[in-house]
């Protein structure tokens, strides 16, 4: 148990001072503990799992500024997560949903769930809808694997002017994922 | 898109992130909030004439202590409700305690004084509009704080709200101080509370529409 804690919050440290690959590997170690927990609490709703351990995934990356490296790590986490899925239940207006037990920080390492299913909700075609400024520098940092200064030269945009927009356009996708609502 | 695919988006270029900007624009933030209270009072509300001779009265310091520490207390509270799932510790008790102090000594204040003492005490020359200009002289704070929450994360929004409302409320009495001329435990005690009440339930009423993320 502990051992997770540790392991994640020095991936997390590290992925905060930039180092990509430790971040990366934040992230993949992270998802299996979001998606066993939202199995867990989403038993009546196995479609909107991955849907919502991607929204959760980026709001980890969007609110990673906000870990403070002298908290627990899993607790970080946890609150995250646990504020996703009762953001959802809000949003279905499931309050039946609210009495189920969702307080207990150690229950993100009790279970843990690898098999990443597609999501049915399409990340990208919310892509899509954000405005050129926000969408291309995503489209070229974040999917083809571009640097910002190619980034930069490829659109004519300022470098600075890249990062906004794909800081602001992770914001939006944000968003747009929450109003976009789950499941049909 | 994949999970995975979505992993490997969100780690390509990541950028570090400042973890001690919070920090910077939590002083940086109240401070010009703070600042813009005490604009508001000198130029607006005035200073009373007699200040100066009130900084020798033990009371008065008693009263700066009360708003200071719930300025304090209340930006503890808050700058914890600001991250995910960081515990609120004794931020509670430490909210308590001035409060608790001054309602101690409100009471006492109250059994020693004579009988016809008492209302004058409770009510002083100003109780009808102390709540309300302390309230205004939250607004500066309470619009800076609820931007730097938004700057954040908090997943408690009711409670984070109702922080920053209360800390707006405490800084607004702390900068009345100026104008007020009430020094009496049983006035503060009611009044001053009031004053930091009405913030911290607007905040807790908007909390969760302002604060969602």
């Amino acid at each position: 148990m502990s051992a997770t804690e540790d392991r994640l919050r020095e991936l997390m440290v590290r992925g905060q001072d930039g180092d990509e690959v430790a971040y990366l590997q934040f992230l993949r170690e992270s998802s299996p503990l979001l998606r066993g927990f939202l199995r867990k609490r989403l038993v009546r709703l196995p479609d909107d799992v991955e849907d919502l351990v991607q929204e959760t995934l980026i709001a980890v990356h969007n609110q990673r500024h906000t870990y403070d490296a002298g908290q627990p790590l899993t607790a970080w986490l946890h609150a995250i997560v646990r504020y996703k899925l009762v953001d959802l239940f809000r949003r279905r207006a499931r309050t039946d949903a609210y009495n189920e037990p969702l307080d207990v920080s150690i229950d993100l390492l009790s279970g843990s769930d690898d098999a990443a299913a597609e999501a049915r909700r399409d990340i990208g075609k919310l892509l899509a809808t954000l405005p050129d400024r926000q969408r291309l520098p995503i489209v070229y940092v974040k999917l083809e694997g571009l640097t910002v200064v190619e980034t930069a030269q490829r659109t004519g945009m300022s470098e600075s002017a890249v990062k906004i927009g794909i800081h602001r356009g992770m914001k939006a996708l944000a968003a747009a994922i929450r109003t976009s609502g789950t499941g049909p | 898109m994949r999970t995975d695919d979505l992993i490997l988006a969100l780690a390509a270029g990541a950028e570090p992130v400042n973890v001690r900007a919070a920090r910077w624009r939590y002083f940086t933030g109240m401070g010009a909030a703070t600042s813009v209270a005490l604009l508001l009072v000198v130029y607006w509300m005035g200073v009373r004439p007699d200040f100066l001779d009130g900084l020798d009265l033990p009371m008065f310091w008693f009263k700066e202590l009360f708003c200071a520490a719930l300025v304090v207390a209340g930006l503890l509270a808050m700058v914890r409700l600001a991250r995910p799932g960081m515990r609120l510790a004794w931020a509670p008790a430490l909210i308590a305690a001035p409060l608790l102090a001054m309602w101690a000594a409100a009471i006492l204040e109250l059994l020693t004084a004579e009988p016809e003492e008492r209302l004058p005490l409770l009510l002083g020359v100003s109780w009808s509009e102390c709540p309300y200009n302390i309230v205004v002289l939250s607004l500066p704070v309470f619009v800076v704080a609820i931007g730097l929450l938004r700057r954040m994360a908090p997943t408690r929004l009711r409670l984070a709200g109702a922080a920053a409302g209360f800390v707006s409320g405490a800084v607004g009495a702390l900068v009345y101080s100026l104008h007020c001329p009430e020094l009496a435990a049983a006035f503060l005690s009611v009044w001053y509370a009031l004053g930091m009440l009405i913030p911290t339930v607007v905040g807790a009423l908007l909390g969760p529409r302002l604060l969602r993320w």
